[in-house]
């Protein structure tokens, strides 16, 4: 016993030293890793970039603008694509917006304390089904739905209205950026309603106590008192949700359509650019064609980059607001 | 009193709303997965674990794509988890309060939420463009770059719900600030860690769009990885989008497996996570 002591006193300056080396290695792998998680987001950035130089020299702005897409005559410009995807994200967030904040008022308020963990797992098991599930449920069973159900409906009720008449004028085939919007939309939800949650029940009791004091119906509570308390979280969210929804791939792909040709009825097919992307990669014959589906990428990349950027700003904000680190 | 009876309209009208929002979204839910189940075990058959995939119009299994989804998901883990680990560990003890955490922390987030297409493209522009041909290590690094960013968030985490007393005992044994990391932290944080990374594996199971253009598919048994390799998700694309029936059965067939997989794994992690908390 105290010859081991002895002996470990002894070996203690050499272990102490060995120990500091040790730490200097641990640290630099930690380091590196860290690093490493940068270039790759850096790199993914560099390789998009550099494979699309092909298609951004030869059309430059008009890559974006124009409207042809024609793979036997080499031209290509990608404005349906993004008209596809910004106006299937934005179907999208009008739908799981409102829903978002209503599930996270029901989870906070209403639903009876027993029932809200289990129904809080079932709508984040929303984002737990793989996309390719949402794609195959949206082809066979709810784009012929909406082909049967709600299109016709729509189109003899909106389309002779004025000005969004023309958004609901077309054939009811069910494909098409309504149903990839609406499919979108769910898929979103549980993002959006997860960080809604968070907010609303981190909100001050005091401050709704004082809203109640006051006399205001639980309706004036969510509207006057948690809405503006947590705005900025829930803007957040909406960009946190409109960045899953612009680089959504496979469920949009099935539902969409893949056609080349721009329409302003929602019921017509559409395609986005990550439909497309994923839909022609693989027939893509040309340096020119690979490279303008490469450039494709990078914009979403630098797109969804951006969005997600800001959702972060303002969520890491409300976190400080809220006192904590992370 | 008006004024009165319109604001309890107005209460009832928000609450009725928000009641039938969440209805909405279990209603998606309950849909999805009773469409999956129907379709799914309708299509179930032993040949389906122990055959090919067939060429269009006669019946097979999904034996091949089952490997090579193990196999890429597996290779997928043992690549991205250590460094997550690392990089997680980096973020809350090593380089804790660092710019460069913060900066690494920031962008992981994003990292987690990029498209996983452009994932795809990268890991074609690297690994296939380079190699000259698909094959199922380009889909493994692909899947491991997605897995990545979900273990390093977990484990920095984890690692910081650790109490600080468990540090402090550790340097006041005299312990290197490494040996505190690796034989005290990470037994406390084991298990929170060990859920970051199935819930990373029941993501990257379903990824589609990254294996696209990665490991492509192959319709035929192949046990290599340097060459292209059938999976799950993707064959459950083509023969979805294919016009045969009996395709489209064996799609809702892999489409069943692969969500019962996928939602086992999550309400396990969540019984787990539980289970950790009390």
């Amino acid at each position: 016993m105290n010859a081991s002591a002895a002996q470990s006193t002894e070996l203690g300056p050499a272990a102490r030293r060995s120990g500091a080396g040790a730490d200097r290695l641990f640290q630099l792998i930690t380091a590196v890793a860290a690093w490493f998680v940068l270039l790759l987001l850096g790199g993914a950035a560099l390789s998009m970039a550099w494979g699309g130089r092909l298609a951004f020299q030869t059309f430059g702005w008009h890559f974006i603008t124009a409207r042809d897409w024609d793979a036997v005559g080499g031209k290509f410009g990608a404005f349906v694509p993004i008209y596809g995807t910004l106006v299937t994200s934005a179907i999208a967030l009008i739908i799981a917006v409102p829903v978002s904040i209503g599930i996270a008022l029901f989870l906070t308020d209403i639903a009876p304390r027993w029932s809200r963990g289990p129904i809080a797992i079932a709508i984040e098991l929303l984002a737990a089904i793989p996309s390719i599930i949402y794609g195959m449920w949206g082809l066979f069973v709810f784009a012929p739905f909406m082909a049967t159900h709600v299109e016709p409906w729509l189109t003899t009720h909106f389309a002779s209205k004025p000005l969004i008449g023309p958004l609901f004028d077309g054939p009811p085939i069910g494909i098409g950026m309504l149903t990839a919007g609406i499919v979108l939309g769910i898929m979103v939800i549980p993002f959006i309603a997860a960080v809604a949650r968070e907010v609303f029940s981190a909100v001050p009791a005091p401050l709704r106590e004082s809203a109640v004091a006051l006399g205001s119906t639980r309706w004036e509570i969510l509207s006057r008192v948690t809405l503006p308390y947590t705005r900025s979280a829930i803007i957040g969210a909406i960009f946190l949700g409109l960045g899953r929804a612009l680089g959504e791939t496979m469920a949009v792909t099935f539902v969409l359509g893949n056609a080349h040709d721009l329409s302003i009825s929602l019921l017509m097919p559409s395609n986005s650019i990550a439909a497309a992307i994923a839909n022609e990669f693989t027939e893509a014959d040309t340096d020119l064609y690979r490279s303008s589906l490469i450039a494709l990428g990078f914009l979403l990349f630098v797109v969804t980059f951006i969005v997600l950027t800001i959702a972060k700003l303002l969520l890491l904000r409300v976190n400080r607001q809220l006192g904590r680190t992370n | 009193m008006a004024v009165r009876a319109g604001r309890r309209v107005a209460d009832v009208v928000a609450f009725t709303f928000a009641t039938a929002a969440t209805l909405f979204g279990l209603v998606w839910l309950a849909w999805i997965l009773w469409t999956t189940l129907r379709q799914g075990a309708a299509a179930l058959t032993p040949s389906l674990f122990t055959q090919m995939t067939p060429p269009p119009g006669t019946s097979g299994g999904l034996l091949n794509a089952f490997y090579g989804s193990a196999a890429m998901i597996l290779l997928g883990v043992v690549i991205g988890a250590p460094i997550g680990v690392a990089a997680g560990t980096y973020l809350a003890e090593h380089g804790r309060y660092t710019r460069l955490a913060t900066i690494v922390s920031f962008m992981n987030d994003i990292l987690l939420s990029a498209p996983s297409i452009v994932i795809g493209l990268f890991i074609y522009q690297l690994v296939v463009r380079t190699a000259g041909h698909f094959s199922g290590y380009a889909g493994a690094l692909a899947l491991a770059m997605i897995l990545l960013p979900i273990v390093v968030r977990t484990t920095e985490e984890s690692l910081r719900l650790v109490p600080d007393q468990m540090r402090e005992a550790g340097f006041a044994l005299g312990l290197p600030r490494w040996r505190v990391t690796r034989q005290i932290l990470y037994k406390a944080a084991l298990s929170a860690i060990l859920t970051g990374v199935l819930l990373g594996v029941a993501r990257i199971a379903g990824e589609t769009a990254p294996l696209l253009f990665t490991a492509l598919n192959n319709q035929f048994w192949s046990s290599s990885l340097n060459a292209p390799l059938a999976n799950v998700p993707v064959v459950i694309f083509q023969y979805a989008m294919s016009p045969y029936d009996e395709w489209h059965a064996l799609a809702w067939a892999g489409a069943f497996v692969l969500m019962a997989f996928v939602l086992i794994l999550n309400i396990l992690v969540r019984l787990l996570a539980r289970k950790g908390n009390q």
